[in-house]
């Protein structure tokens, strides 16, 4: 990626240098001018909060004689962070959303692969609306779909719950065991098309001529999918992966959505959800705390699959 | 004879194909479906009736309701969305434009550093940032207002990171030469050359961010509670939770929801290849 990036940046050698200082591109004011309009946002929304939030994961409210003295906020060490730890509530919400992740997104992937698969080929007929309609979803909200879906889960209104009774099927959508798998169809229906269209663009930057040879020797198209392509593109597989691995471990719409019509899903159902419920309750140390270990968590994961995947495939 | 066994072999997968392809068609776009016939039923037959065949077709009185619910706060909400998404990142996209060209075309000290702070960026998501930004903007007092959800819009490190790509591919090092050699400084070289060649780029830039925006729920949720700066996404969302105690409001939802996803969806199918383009790039990281 640095190749490409910085392919166009070799400096040509300036001409004659008449209107050039000293020959070595702009001056650092000119250059200054052009990054502080995102730096300074960059550094004020992003770096700051990440700042603030570990600085207020290390502070603790206390109180001074007992339950009704005045509170005064100090350094705690790592009292947050044992605090996390201990509650069995964090425990559960990141069980829950493990859970969640090991199946749905493979299951995502595999379909968003065979999709683009499918539609890099000739079998294939009306590969625009097949294309379109996958990538659909990404238009959508992801609590409007979570709004959407709800209808399609209620036992009143949903049609599909109609067509599987009439088949003699007792479906229960919002069930303690069900609802949670509610939700991961939910991410599987918004985010499929996005992946696959990534993929897919990958494929189409294969050249042709490396099919040919292995086509001459009789390969099928089975066989140049699986032992052409998608070593080819595992670099977007990958990248697919890291961004699913970070929405599955932020999820926070579609649960929320949901519990609004299932008494199956607490307000701590997942570690997002923990955050904000703890946050409500004014605990804000603890709350940046549990940001905290997300974040830390997420990168981890993400860092960690990138690792282990780009050495395997040898990238 | 192994042709023959060829050809109906190849019949036989490319009828396997398509019908798997319709069935994965038919999931992406049966809640779509649904969603367009129940905005046209009146509230009493959205249980009553089968939720996939059309009854009466209330949908003008659907969204008369819709529009004119509590002093018509569905508009304002849209409005909202529209301003938050369409200003967000129009100003996100001009200066990712500025910092991803100055990173892509100017050679300085510190700027592979600086291109991989973005980079680390991109990695962060947003819902993380929330909670920090809303405990931050609690103590300077801009909660609840429209600069807490726009202000932290318009940073989009991905939007960086694609056009330093793309000015890399787009905006050849002759033609800055020539404009700097004609004695323009280097923002009007930026303006009136590089701009140009990187319209198309910056179309796809402002698309991804866009959605992003207009999708975005957890920081309009942590930031605001005046309902009238609510965006469409969080205004629906509360309404979506009352249901059962409003009466006919389960209507306004429905069709609150198909009245902000059509626009969206119009835009996506016209603006396609700009979203290939991005996705493309994308995946050469």
């Amino acid at each position: 990626m640095t190749d490409i990036a910085t392919r166009g940046t070799r400096v040509v050698a300036t001409t004659g240098g008449r209107s050039r200082h000293n020959g070595g591109g702009p001056r650092a004011g000119t250059i200054a001018a052009f990054l502080i309009p995102f730096f300074l946002p960059f550094v004020l929304f992003y770096l700051v909060p990440i700042a603030y939030a570990i600085g207020q994961s290390f502070l603790v409210v206390r109180r001074t004689g007992g339950q009704y003295g005045t509170s005064y906020t100090t350094f705690g060490g790592f009292d947050q962070y044992v605090q996390v730890f201990q509650n069995t509530e964090f425990w559960s919400s990141i069980g829950r959303i493990g859970l969640f992740g090991i199946v749905q997104v493979p299951v995502m992937l595999f379909v968003a692969l065979i999709m683009a698969l499918l539609l890099d080929t000739p079998l294939l007929k009306l590969k625009a609306f097949f294309r379109i309609a996958a990538f659909m979803p990404y238009a959508v909200p992801g609590v409007i779909a979570a709004i959407m879906w709800s209808f399609l889960y209620s036992p009143q209104l949903s049609p599909v719950v109609d067509l599987l009774k009439a088949i003699g099927l007792q479906p229960d959508f919002l069930g303690p065991g069900a609802v949670l798998w509610s939700a991961a169809n939910v991410s599987t229906w918004l985010w499929t098309g996005y992946n696959m269209l990534i993929m897919f663009s990958a494929l189409q930057a294969i050249p042709q001529e490396l099919y040919e040879a292995a086509k001459l020797d009789g390969a099928s198209n089975w066989a140049i999918a699986w032992k052409i392509k998608v070593p080819i593109i595992a670099p977007s597989i990958i990248l697919t992966t890291v961004f699913s691995i970070i929405g599955t471990l932020q999820l926070y719409a579609e649960p929320a959505v949901l519990r609004q019509i299932s008494s199956n899903i607490s307000s701590t159902f997942t570690p997002n959800m923990l955050a904000y419920a703890v946050a409500s309750g004014n605990n804000y140390q603890q709350a940046a705390a549990i940001s905290v270990v997300i974040a830390v968590i997420t990168f981890v994961l993400s860092f960690g699959f990138m690792r282990l995947t780009s050495k395997r495939a040898g990238l | 004879m192994s042709n023959q066994t060829a050809m109906r072999e190849s019949r036989v997968s490319r009828t396997a194909v398509m019908a798997l392809m319709f069935l994965l068609a038919i999931y992406f776009l049966l809640p779509i479906y649904f969603l367009i016939v129940a905005a046209t039923k009146p509230q009493g037959d959205l249980a009553s009736t089968f939720g996939l065949a059309f009854s009466h077709f209330d949908l003008f009185k659907n969204l008369g309701t819709l529009f004119s619910r509590s002093d018509g706060i569905f508009g304002r909400w849209a409005l909202n969305s529209v301003i938050y998404a369409v200003l967000g990142a129009a100003v996100g996209t001009l200066i990712s434009a500025l910092c991803g060209y100055a990173l892509a075309k100017f050679k300085f000290r510190g700027r592979e550093f600086l291109f991989s702070v973005i980079l680390g960026g991109v990695l962060v998501p947003t819902t993380a940032l929330a909670l920090p930004l809303f405990l931050l903007f609690s103590a300077t007092g801009i909660v609840n207002t429209y600069l807490a959800v726009f202000l932290p819009s318009i940073v989009s490190p991905f939007g960086v990171y694609l056009a330093r790509i793309f000015t890399a591919a787009a905006v050849p090092e002759e033609i800055l030469e020539s404009a700097r050699l004609d004695g323009a400084g280097e923002f009007r070289t930026f303006f009136s050359v590089a701009l140009k060649l990187l319209t198309p780029s910056l179309v796809t830039i402002f698309l991804f961010q866009f959605v992003g925006i207009w999708n975005n729920f957890f920081l309009p949720m942590v930031m605001l509670q005046k309902e009238s700066l609510f965006p469409i996404t969080l205004g629906l969302y509360e309404w979506n939770g009352q249901t059962a105690r409003v009466s006919l409001l389960q209507e306004s939802v429905i069709t609150g929801a198909l009245v902000s996803i059509v626009p969206v969806i119009i835009v996506f199918i016209l603006l396609q290849r700009f979203w290939r383009t991005g996705l493309a790039s994308g995946s050469i990281k």
